[in-house]
């Protein structure tokens, strides 16, 4: 063989693998995506939603408290996270723009983003289920902010460093005072960035299961209460998974499927709405 | 820079406020890191720094021992990272050189949803479909081929039960594939495009274009990626909860099971029973948390230098 033919047959080879490679990715997508699917449809019915779980080992049922919990938990982390992501992406990137400090904590908090969130579910219980010993949805909830805050922390910095300065100076030049041009002005124009990684951070701790084991716990029973254990479908699905009964593991695949389509949904939309406003990748 | 909100009370307030909340991360890490060392501090204080070599793990005898959960955590994310690399940068070479254009978004973004899954679903579909498979065919094959080599052999040591180390690193694989490969595939398009048109004038193949231009161009911020996809398989909970067992032991099989720092937390938190048993679990949460504060550190500084050395 010449070299010219076995540098071309290294070529394919290599190319092969590389495709290869990315048809295995695409594969366990399908797998697992389909696999969710097909066993999620056939535990899916309306009971589901309207009927709280019964005694174990007894066929029916459904998971209306997880489902409430889950909505709760979300929703308070959300009220929580979301005005401390964006005020704090607003020192960032407007008081504190260019300065080391801002770089700083642009740095920490993309690390923060990755540290794992069992731990945070640790300090969570040292700090607030085991002085007022009992588990509780607020725990839960606040647990889902700490991992919620750096992500909208650094969407909003990054969105608002798009909106170009000419802008905030056209304002100056009226004569409004900073924070009226960073409400009035900046804000606007960076709305849609900022509701997109609002998106994706609730598609991020929507999913989270480790931080709610000891946090908000677990409760078989219909409740509203955010200062008592707070059930939430995470924490349902590896509690019904793990047990031992066949019309559990149906349920917490239903789970699963509407908690997957879910979080599908919100980041679908989420990278869409980029898209089209931001074009390219 | 104006420094015109110095002169507005209400800039003052406004100032002030975005501020707290921007510190608010700091003091997240200072807090976690304080509170985890405080709370340890009996089991640091009982078992010191031999907590890190013991290999004990006894609720009932109170003696505790962290090297069997840090062994865990290092093996599987050492297996799922020897899988999860090649297919990664696989992917990316096919997204950024090989695939035709009109492909090129759908397939990335269908990677990246490879990333969205939240991952208790990962470790529900690993327990229900994955782990029959690999006990039923996967790990039988691997135990046949293996068996006449010395030393790789021992690997494979054991009755394939699907709950053991492999299937847990091959999940792990498949979760930090997405992370690892789109930032492989970032790094990959910032090769500036003349370099490349360059030594495909003189006739460079495709592929060597990749291996002598590309990858040397953007080594940086893969190898950055690929640590932070070593940070997150450290820290990954439910997807392996599920199918590692919870066994305190040294094992040299990969089809034993096994314990991470992570998965010992999860089973365990809730359930410890007396106060040097909890503090020596969040002895092991400190452990984790340094241990994965160190390692995306690290991940962070390579991006840093990638990023420098791509915009000039």
């Amino acid at each position: 063989m010449t070299n010219a033919q076995k540098r071309k047959v290294e070529g394919i080879i290599a190319m092969t693998l590389s495709t290869l490679a990315a048809a295995i990715g695409l594969f366990w997508l399908v797998f697992i995506l389909g696999d969710v699917l097909v066993h999620g449809m056939k535990a899916l019915n309306l009971s589901l939603f309207t009927n709280d779980p019964v005694p174990a080992g007894v066929e029916g049922g459904g998971l209306r408290n997880a489902f409430v919990g889950q909505l709760m938990i979300t929703a308070c982390a959300t009220l929580i996270g979301v005005p401390v992501g964006v005020l704090g992406g607003t020192f960032l990137a407007e008081y504190a723009r260019g300065r080391k400090i801002a770089r700083i904590i642009s740095v920490l908090s993309d690390i923060m983003v990755s540290v794992p969130s069992i731990v945070i579910g640790t300090f969570i219980y040292a700090v607030l289920v085991r002085p007022l010993g009992h588990f509780s949805g607020w725990a839960g909830a606040i647990a889902l902010s700490i991992i919620m805050i750096p992500v909208v922390m650094r969407t909003t910095e990054n969105m608002l460093t798009l909106v170009p300065w000419t802008l905030r100076e056209a304002a100056f030049a009226l004569g409004a005072p900073y924070y009226k041009v960073i409400i009035q002005v900046v804000y606007r124009g960076a709305a849609t960035g900022i509701f997109t990684g609002i998106l994706l951070s609730i598609a991020r701790v929507a999913g989270e299961t480790a931080p709610l084991l000891f946090t908000s716990f677990n409760n078989s029973f219909y409740s509203l209460n955010m200062n008592g254990p707070v059930a939430s479908l995470t924490v349902t699905i590896f509690q019904y998974a793990m047990g031992p009964y066949d019309s559990w593991h149906a349920q917490a695949w239903a789970a699963s499927f509407v908690i997957t389509l879910f979080i599908l949904m919100l980041t679908v939309i989420g990278r869409l709405i980029i898209k089209w406003r931001y074009g390219g990748r | 820079m104006p420094l015109q909100y110095k002169k507005n009370p209400a800039d003052v307030v406004f100032l002030t406020t975005t501020a707290i909340a921007a510190f608010s991360v700091i003091i997240f890490i200072i807090g976690i890191f304080y509170i985890l060392v405080y709370e340890s501090s009996p089991a640091i204080g009982r078992f010191g720094l031999k907590f890190l070599t013991s290999t004990e793990w006894n609720p009932v005898k109170e003696s505790f021992g962290a090297l069997t959960n840090i062994y865990g955590t290092i093996l599987t994310t050492v297996l799922s990272l020897l899988i999860a690399i090649p297919v990664a940068i696989g992917i990316a070479i096919f997204v950024t050189e090989i695939s035709p254009n009109f492909l090129k978004a759908p397939i990335g973004a269908a990677i990246e949803l490879l990333a969205a899954i939240p991952s208790i679903i990962y470790g529900m579909w690993g327990l229900f479909t994955l782990s029959p498979i690999m006990s039923k065919y996967v790990e039988p094959f691997l135990k046949e081929i293996t068996a006449g080599i010395p030393f790789v052999n021992i690997l494979f040591k054991g009755t394939p039960m699907g709950i053991d180390i492999l299937t847990a690193s091959v999940i792990l694989s498949i979760m930090i594939i997405p992370f690892t490969a789109s930032i492989a595939r970032d790094s990959f398009n910032l090769t500036p495009s003349i370099v490349k048109e360059s030594a495909y004038a003189i006739g460079a193949t495709r592929w060597e274009v990749v291996k002598n231009i590309v990858i040397p161009f953007s080594k940086l911020g893969v190898f950055g990626g690929i640590v932070l996809s070593l940070g997150r398989a450290i820290g990954e909970t439910m997807a392996v909860a599920f199918v590692l067992g919870n066994n305190h032991r040294i094992t040299t099989s990969l089809l034993d099971a096994a314990a991470t720092i992570t998965v010992t937390l999860a089973n365990e938190f809730a359930e410890a029973d007396n106060d040097i048993y909890l503090s020596s679990l969040f002895y092991l949460a400190l452990v984790l948390f340094v241990m994965s504060f160190i390692t995306l550190a690290i991940a962070k500084i390579f991006l840093i230098k990638a990023e420098r050395k791509y915009s000039r």
